[in-house]
This record gives C-alpha cells, sequence and structure tokens, in this order.
C-alpha cells in the first residue's frame, strides 16, 4: 500500500492544523478513557445504565440463538431416550416408589422445620426465587468472567441477589437491565465465597480463578484439610448466599490449598434462579440481632 | 453469491460509503455477546479491533483519527471490560499505525498481519492489566491462546473487509 498522502499536509496550512487537531483530539480522548477506567475502578458497577442499555440491544439476538442451539443440542438425547423407552420405563417406575417414600419423609421434615423456626420467631420466607432465567451469553472476549440472563429489573431482579442453579451455586448479579442482567459467575476472581465442607464443619474460602475452576482456601492454617472428591457448600456467612448451596467439588491439592470445580457448569445448566439476598430475608424484629440471625439459623438446619 | 457490478455513472450513497465500516466494526464487536457461548475463560479474539485495525490497514484515510474513541466506548460496553478501556488501547493503537504508517513506505500483507498480532497483544494485555486494577487475579498464560486465534484469525478478518469494501464501492 502507498504511502499516506493527507496525513502528510506539506505546506498547506490549513490541512497542516487540521492535521494537528486530529492528534490533540486522539490523545484527548485516550486521555478521557483512561480517566473512565479509573472512574469505573472507584464504582465497579457504575455506567452500568450504559452496558444494560447495550445489553437490551443484543441480549434477544442471543435469546433467540440459544434457544436454537438448545434445540440442537439435545436431538441426540431425544433418540437415545427413545430407542431405550422400555427399559428407562420399567427403571423410573421403581425409582417413582423409592421416591414417593422419601418425599414424603421430606415433607414432614420441611414441616417440622418451619414449625422450629416460628419458635424461633424466625419467619424466613419460603419461596426466595425472584425469578427464573436461561443463561444466555457471556463474556467470551476478556478477561473478566461474566455471563447474561435474559431476566431484569421488570421481574424484580436487583443488583446483589445470588443467582443458583438446581446444581449449586452459579454466582451473582452485577448489573441490571431492563429485560437482561450480568452476572459475576463464581469462576471470577472477584467472586469471593465463604464455604465449608459438607461433611463436616471445616470452613473456607471460594474465590475464582477465571479459569473455570475456584480456589478453595482453607480458614485453618496447617495441613490441607480437603481431599479430591470433597463438596463444599455455602455458609450464609455475611449475607448474600443462602447457607447449604452446593458450590463445588475438590479435584485437586495443592500447597495450602485446594482446586474445586462448580457443580453447576454455567455452560451447562438449563435454568438459572434468581434469589433474594439472604439477610433480607430476615424480618424486621429479628433484624436489630443481625450477627446472632444466620448463627442460630444454622442451628435449626 | 453474484458478483456486484458497478453501474456506469453512478456513485455509492455517502451513507453506504461512510457506513459500511463503521456497521462492520461495530457488529463485530457486538458479535461475542450475541453468541450463545457461556465461556469459562476468554476464548474469542477481540474480533471489533481486528476489524478496526483491518479497515484502517486497508484504506488509511477512511477514517478521522479520533475515530477510535467512539468504536472503542461501543465496544467496552458490548465486551464488559471497565468503561474507558477499549477507548485508551484503541487510540493508542491508532496512533501507532499513524506513527508506523509514516516510517514504513510500503505495507506488505506480512507488515499488516504483524501489525495485528502487535496491536490485539496489546490490547489483551492492556485489558487485562486494567482488570488486575480493579482486583481481579487472573494470570496471564489465559490471555496467550486469546493472541494465536487473533493471530490466525486475521487474515480471515482481512478477506471479509476486502469483500465488504468491493460491495460498499460498488453503486
Amino acid at each position: 500500500m502507498a504511502r499516506p498522502s493527507s496525513r502528510r499536509p506539506g505546506v498547506n496550512r490549513r490541512a497542516q492544523y487540521g492535521l494537528f487537531a486530529s492528534y490533540v483530539i486522539t490523545i484527548a480522548c485516550a486521555i478521557a478513557g483512561l480517566l473512565l477506567v479509573l472512574v469505573s475502578v472507584a464504582d465497579p458497577a457504575g455506567f452500568s445504565v450504559l452496558r444494560a442499555g447495550a445489553a437490551t440491544l443484543t441480549s434477544p439476538v442471543a435469546s433467540a440463538l440459544k434457544s436454537m442451539v438448545r434445540s440442537f443440542g439435545t436431538i441426540d438425547e431425544q433418540i437415545i431416550a427413545y430407542i431405550d423407552a422400555g427399559s428407562q420405563n420399567a427403571a423410573l417406575r421403581r425409582q417413582v416408589e423409592a421416591n414417593r417414600v422419601k418425599l414424603i419423609e421430606a415433607e414432614a421434615v420441611a414441616q417440622e422445620n418451619s414449625r422450629l423456626k416460628k419458635l424461633l420467631q424466625l419467619t424466613q420466607e419460603t419461596d426466595n426465587k425472584v425469578a427464573t432465567a436461561r443463561m444466555i451469553s457471556s463474556s467470551s472476549t476478556i478477561s473478566r468472567r461474566l455471563a447474561r440472563i435474559n431476566t431484569g429489573s421488570v421481574a424484580g431482579v436487583l443488583a446483589g441477589m445470588p443467582v443458583r442453579a438446581p446444581e449449586g451455586l452459579v454466582g451473582r448479579v452485577l448489573i441490571v437491565g431492563p429485560r437482561s442482567a450480568d452476572i459475576l459467575l463464581l469462576t471470577d476472581s472477584q467472586n469471593i465465597v465463604p464455604v465449608r465442607r459438607a461433611r463436616d464443619n471445616i470452613g473456607a474460602i471460594s474465590t475464582g480463578r477465571d479459569d473455570g475452576t475456584v480456589e478453595i482456601r482453607p480458614l485453618s492454617a496447617g495441613a490441607n484439610p480437603f481431599r479430591p472428591g470433597d463438596i463444599v457448600v455455602t455458609t450464609g456467612t455475611g449475607g448474600i448466599y443462602r447457607p447449604n448451596i452446593p458450590v463445588a467439588i475438590i479435584v485437586a491439592l495443592r500447597d495450602g490449598y485446594a482446586i474445586g470445580v462448580p457443580l453447576a457448569n454455567p455452560a451447562r445448566v438449563e435454568l438459572v434462579m434468581v434469589e433474594r439476598a439472604y439477610d433480607a430475608n430476615i424480618p424486621a424484629p429479628v433484624v436489630q440481632s443481625k450477627t446472632e440471625a444466620p448463627a442460630s439459623e444454622a442451628a435449626v438446619q | 453469491m453474484s458478483q456486484p457490478v458497478p453501474r456506469l455513472g453512478s456513485t455509492p450513497s455517502p451513507w453506504r460509503m461512510d457506513g459500511t465500516p463503521i456497521v462492520t466494526v461495530l457488529l463485530a464487536s457486538a458479535l461475542p455477546t450475541m453468541l450463545p457461548l457461556i465461556a469459562q475463560a476468554p476464548t474469542l479474539p477481540p474480533l471489533g479491533l481486528l476489524m478496526f485495525v483491518g479497515w484502517r490497514l486497508l484504506h488509511h484515510e477512511l477514517w478521522p483519527l479520533w475515530i477510535a474513541a467512539p468504536l472503542g466506548a461501543f465496544d467496552d460496553l458490548m465486551s464488559g471490560n471497565p468503561l474507558g478501556t477499549a477507548i485508551f488501547l484503541w487510540c493508542a493503537i491508532n496512533l501507532a499505525i499513524e506513527l508506523v504508517d509514516t516510517r514504513l513506505y510500503w505495507r506488505d500483507y506480512w507488515h499488516d498481519w504483524l501489525i495485528a498480532l502487535t496491536a490485539s497483544a496489546f490490547f489483551l494485555f492492556g485489558g487485562l492489566g486494567f482488570v488486575h486494577h480493579f482486583g481481579s487475579g487472573a494470570p496471564v498464560s489465559l490471555i496467550l491462546p486469546q493472541i494465536l486465534w487473533s493471530a490466525l484469525l486475521y487474515p480471515l478478518i482481512v478477506r471479509v473487509v476486502a469483500r465488504t469494501d468491493r460491495w460498499r464501492m460498488m453503486a
């Protein structure tokens, strides 16, 4: 390609001034960009209105494409299900019988649980769910792990609400638009969740590693208490997340910490639920003793 | 696809001449957020930047220098980077290409490719740096595949830009 011409204006004064002005404007824009980044650092959720507005442009397309991918993606599963329908039917029938008994037991336990909670005057709402949504897209070009769901402030979603799938925790809401919301995934290194091992109460902190795994760092110093296969769940400490939501399964051990894989793989989950932030559930009289509330709640369960 | 044929005595509308490059860059910026892909790590190359660099290297007088700022702002809003990241980095890249243009008398295909590779590496490292400033701890090794994809994808982007440019020129 030949040498630029108008960017070498020669003796034309007017063109020289124009060129100089364009350099000045570009450098000023670059500096303004740098200042904007600094403002964004000070207020991470700032400019969320702009970003939510941009999301309304793309999320309908992403929604439509996602539903197409889903129907294509499950074709093989549907064919296989049709082929072994007979044997599957018998197996499922046996399973239903077994589940029915367990269901009745669970109902009884739930009733007892709610009665005990009433005794403690912890009238936590049973229905934490704000909205059900599908994951439609994600930030696939940058080093932050954000995902977008197809519901927003119209359905009552607010920033900071936890998002979970039936399998486990997915993340929390970061930016809310009218019909879409951005989630900070569990695997983002800025998402820190207090967890405990499911079978005993060894406390730990889960931090994302930005590559699809999480770092589980035990609170107690000394030998690493975790073993591969251990499951960690939320503690409910610090609010936001309800206790006992499954978080991750530990797959590898490192020096002083463990590597876990989230139980709810965002790429696989069909539906996610946006829930109310945990502390917001506790009614007014109990709010005064806010620090004790989660502890007594944990004792009931 | 039928070959576009220029009509004698007619010129393309200014909307088509000026709008096409901008629209393609905006679309390339928006494409990753429209794909139904839930990424667990940065996977796609910075498509918006590659398209921008592709147009810039094909036509050096297509845009004023400051066009990097509004296009970068749109890219920030789409990608999820902190607002300002791409405004700053794209402006810096545009100025750098301008300087390279004053040094290089002729630009070969490989020059273009190397410029695009350097630009995307600078953009990705810069973006990672800003996110680190935010308090994220993403390792540097995470963006190395992205740089590789950018290098491999750029020849395709050049062809897309050239095709679009031919359509743009035909009235």
